[in-house]
């Protein structure tokens, strides 16, 4: 057991846990929050992703050890209703989610990706998304809300 | 930079453009045209979300009948939950507003919604008004939870018809209040007011608000999906529909995109313990020794077993993830049940016919085949396929001695409440189900294995429990689509008619085990206690209209491969058998189309006979701009190959037709679903939004499941246990364009959209795929390497 502390949606936390436990579960399990969500626990699927330092992670797979000190934005971080993400106002507006257990992954890469490359073409989108998982076949949707968040944040 | 936002005011279709408007409610446009391709008539003057419809009370409307003929008797009281009782189904707040209980449940799809709207148009009320409450045992009825596409279908009408009776009562109640016969007054937004007089009236909320109705309906005695009830009232004619068809957004979507919301993953009890589930990496195995000292090191977790029913648990999530890899235990298996993997087709050829069922049988094929000019035949393959929902099943069930109450994300949560009471031997009283949203089911996924094992776990030690799976329980243990293998034969005489057609599926069961999980033995929990497993034996056939003088339509269904608490054992997954089945089936009759010398749409408007078949056959081959092109052979020298191809089937009710546009990269074998145009008549669009989304969720899917998916396996396992062992489409596999024509029929009843799309994606695929390659397609999946081989031959 070890105590990690570390931030998240720019809150202190501390975790005592075994080092090797994955950020996922620490966020879940110890801070009760509802996303991000188990997919795969595996790294395949994206369902789990955080911002480490700005930067899409997958907590799944991610040592709790391995933030100490660090910044973690979730989903509820990234943006509220009150104050949305172009993201998640591009996704609200597309309707993008249907059962919504992937529907974290897809927010936080695309996030992350597009703060980096606000102008990427669809070729790029699709490249930089390839890889999260989506059962319920929302990915035309989801091209459809990246493309209008490119608009929003322009 | 950061955005205003209220939900209320997104439109799904075009917020920017339609905002104002749509706040404002001064629009007179009909902004459903909007949308694009929609054939969708609406009345004007209808407000999006304040939509609300005013109409005078009709004749119809306020006559007595048998059933609550006279004034309801208005109480305090709320009489027991039962179909008869009007209270079940709907009911006026204090404040108003209207709460509807629907017995079903909504999967994303906005089911919610749509309901919503035809609650508010039969009471007169604005849709704003009315909240659904649903999949809570204690306060809905057992309508069948999600179920084979019926979420309008079937479980709208009696909301319909309790919601038209509530107002059929109240406009009495005005009128005896008012002293006005009940033909002088009209209803607008839940205020029944004097014709001529609008100072002279009354509301909902002053006549009962936060009372009960104490009225009966006539039930028709049925549960689930048939259940039906009605009243004096008459519902209304479509052609006064004012919220019904409007494009209206859903109200699940705010909560999953900020995370503000939990779904079933999320629901805590305090005090609960987390528990795996260990279930044998061999198929049939039996758990002869399990070591409990082996997870000694882990704080808390403790062994659970009974029989070959095993699990861990512990107050951490992680340490019963930890305890569930550390435990050792001895498997043992006595066989290797399973064929070998490429031999999968050839075991369905050679095993045993359990049964045999010829659902179509007209004239006589065999004697057309033998005087036949020219006879076609092909035989199509389909493998096993997994839900491998989004995220393996959780549930949480805490089980106390007069009382027990689980949370599930099973999508038939009345019959995961039967399925634990029989399990736990307890009457079905004391158990409540909460329905909370979770990873898409379609389809009887493992969340009804994971209901009962939680209640299982949670009886054996006392406390609350909460069961999640690993990806592998979500894939190799969920239940499975049958694989199948398709025969069809066809006469084509010296005219070039097709006189005679034969297609007979032969294949293991859609459903070894039923597709809801309230009988134990059709679980795995009930099976690995030793329960005797029931076994279901049946299958399906094409459902279309084409109109050949000797036809057979047939299937036969082979034993299980193990008969108690097998990986591979079936039940649904969404459009059961409607996937292999129509991609054989279509995929014929485009064979005959060229057989015949005939263009493939022309072939199918000649040989179906349903007006509304044709229709929707026309509709798509225009909108995507279908030109016959004949037999002429093309140029396919180049590394991408382009192909068009159709298929359209019918499915209780519904029809579409979808023409893919595909291409074909030689290198590499993949195929890339580039353009799908749809043709779409469920009857009466009741949300054309919602409807678009819901075909084109539907659609990918099934592209994903045409394209990648297949379990692997190997003769003593299941192989298929993750994303990479059970690849799915990814979103550079999306297609760039997905053209959706709605044919709306209000003459004609809503019937379901939920799987009919889904059916027709593979043939329109591999017919696409023929029209690129000149290669047909028989087996499924078209995946890369399948395609790579097949290739080589050109």
């Amino acid at each position: 057991m070890a105590l990690t502390p570390f931030q998240v949606d720019g809150k202190p936390v501390q975790i005592d846990s075994d080092p090797q436990m994955p950020l996922l579960y620490a966020l879940r399990d110890d801070l009760k929050m509802n996303n991000p969500k188990f997919g795969c626990g595996l790294a395949q699927c994206g369902a789990c992703t955080v911002h480490i330092n700005g930067q899409p992670v997958r907590s799944c797979v991610m040592p709790v050890s391995a933030v100490k000190g660090k910044k973690v934005t979730t989903l509820a971080g990234l943006g509220t209703p009150e104050k949305p993400h172009p993201i998640q106002v591009a996704f609200l507006e597309e309707q993008v989610p249907q059962c919504g257990h992937c529907i974290n992954g897809w927010v936080m890469t695309s996030a992350a990706f597009l703060k980096k490359n606000p102008k990427a073409t669809d070729a790029e989108i699709k490249t930089a998304l390839d890889g999260l998982k989506c059962r319920c076949g929302t990915h035309v949707s989801i091209l459809r809300a990246i493309k209008r968040a490119q608009t929003l944040m322009a | 930079m950061t955005h205003k936002l209220n939900q209320d005011n997104v439109h799904p279709i075009d917020m920017e453009q339609d905002k104002s408007e749509f706040v404002s409610g001064t629009s007179r446009r009909d902004f459903l045209s909007a949308a694009g391709a929609l054939v969708v008539s609406v009345a004007s003057g209808s407000l999006p979300i304040d939509a609300l419809a005013q109409a005078p009370a009709s004749a119809a409307a306020s006559s007595a009948g048998a059933i609550g003929t006279t004034l309801a008797t208005i109480s305090n009281v709320k009489p027991a939950l039962k179909a008869e009782e009007l209270d079940s189904w709907v009911a006026i707040q204090p404040d108003g507003s209207v709460v509807a209980y629907y017995g079903k449940v909504d999967l994303g799809q906005g089911l919610d919604v749509a309901i919503g709207q035809i609650v508010a148009e039969e009471l007169d009320v604005s849709y704003r008004k009315v909240k659904i409450v649903m999949g809570n045992s204690a306060t809905s009825l057992n309508q069948g939870g999600a179920s084979s596409a019926l979420g309008i279908q079937a479980g709208a009408r009696p909301l319909r018809n309790a919601a038209a009776e509530a107002r059929r009562i109240l406009l009495n109640l005005a009128s005896e209040k008012l002293n006005v016969p009940a033909a002088n007054l009209s209803i607008f937004d839940g205020v029944i007011s004097v014709k001529g007089n609008d100072a002279q009236k009354v509301s909902y909320a002053e006549l009962i608000g936060g009372k009960y109705f104490n009225s009966k309906v006539e039930w028709n005695k049925r549960t689930g999906n048939q259940m039906d009830v009605k009243g004096a009232a008459k519902p209304k004619l479509t052609s006064e529909y004012k919220v019904v068809g409007l494009s209206l957004p859903r109200n699940d979507v705010a909560w999953k995109v900020f995370g503000t919301e939990g779904n079933i993953a999320d629901v805590r009890v305090p005090g609960m313990l987390h528990a795996r589930v260990i279930r044998t990496p061999v198929a049939g195995g039996f758990a002869e020794k399990v070591d409990e000292s082996s997870i000694k090191h882990i704080k808390g977790a403790r062994v659970v077993r009974e029989k070959n029913f095993l699990a861990v648990v512990a107050e951490r999530e992680w340490d019963a993830v930890k305890a569930a890899k550390d435990l050792k235990v001895t498997w043992v298996a006595n066989s290797k049940p399973f064929p070998e993997f490429e031999k999968l087709h050839e075991h369905i050829r050679q095993a045993p016919t359990s049964k045999r069922s010829e659902d179509i049988k007209n004239g006589d094929v065999a004697v057309a085949l033998k005087s036949a000019v020219k006879v076609v035949e092909a035989e199509y393959l389909w493998p096993f396929q997994s839900h491998a929902s989004m995220g393996p099943a959780s549930a949480v069930a805490d089980v106390k001695a007069d009382k027990i109450t689980i949370w599930t994300g099973s999508q038939k949560p009345h019959y995961a409440r039967d399925g634990v009471a029989a399990l736990l031997k307890v009457p079905v009283e004391t158990v409540e189900a909460f329905w909370v949203q979770g990873p898409g089911s379609y389809g009887r996924n493992d969340a009804g294995d994971a209901i009962l094992d939680a209640a299982m776990i949670s009886k054996m030690l006392g406390q609350p429990v909460r069961v999640q799976g690993m990806r592998h329980d979500g894939t190799a243990w969920d239940p499975k689509a049958p694989a199948s293998v398709h025969r069809a034969r066809a006469a084509i005489d010296a005219s070039g008619k097709v006189v005679a057609y034969d297609f007979t599926t032969r294949a293991f069961s859609r459903a070894t085990i039923a597709s809801n999980e309230s009988d134990p033995r059709d679980s795995l929990v009930g099976m690995e206690l030793g329960l005797p497993p029931k076994g279901g034996i049946t299958f399906g056939t094409p459902e279309e209209s084409y109109a050949f003088d000797n036809k057979m339509l047939a299937w036969e269904v082979i034993p299980d491969l193990i008969a108690s608490a097998s990986p591979m054992r079936t039940s649904h997954v969404r459009d059961p058998v409607g996937l292999q089945i129509q991609f054989a089936s279509e995929q014929f009759i485009d064979e005959l189309a060229y057989a015949t010398g005939e263009d493939p749409v022309a072939f199918r408007v000649k040989y179906a006979k349903a007006p509304r078949d044709i229709a929707v056959l026309k509709a798509a081959a225009e909108k995507s701009g279908w030109e016959p092109r004949g037999n002429a052979k093309r140029d396919r020298r180049g590394p991408i190959l382009s192909g068009r191809g159709i298929a359209y089937a019918q499915r209780a009710g519904t029809i579409v037709a979808v023409v893919a546009e595909i291409e074909v990269d030689r290198k590499t074998g993949r195929i890339w679903g580039r353009k799908f145009t749809v043709a779409h008549d469920c009857g009466l669009i009741v949300n054309p939004q919602g409807l678009r989304y819901t075909i084109e969720g539907g659609l990918v899917q099934s592209l994903s499941r045409t394209i990648f998916e297949e379990v692997q396996f190997a003769p003593d396992k299941v192989k298929s246990v993750d994303w990479n062992s059970y690849p799915i489409l990814d979103i550079k596999d999306a297609p760039e364009e997905i053209d959706i024509v709605l044919i709306n029929r209000p003459e004609a009843p809503p019937t379901g959209a939920g799987e009919a799309t889904c059916r027709v994606v593979p043939a329109a695929v591999a017919n696409a795929f023929f029209d690129a390659t000149g290669i047909r397609m028989r087996q499924a999946p078209m995946n890369p390497a399948r395609v790579k081989s097949i290739l080589t031959s050109i």
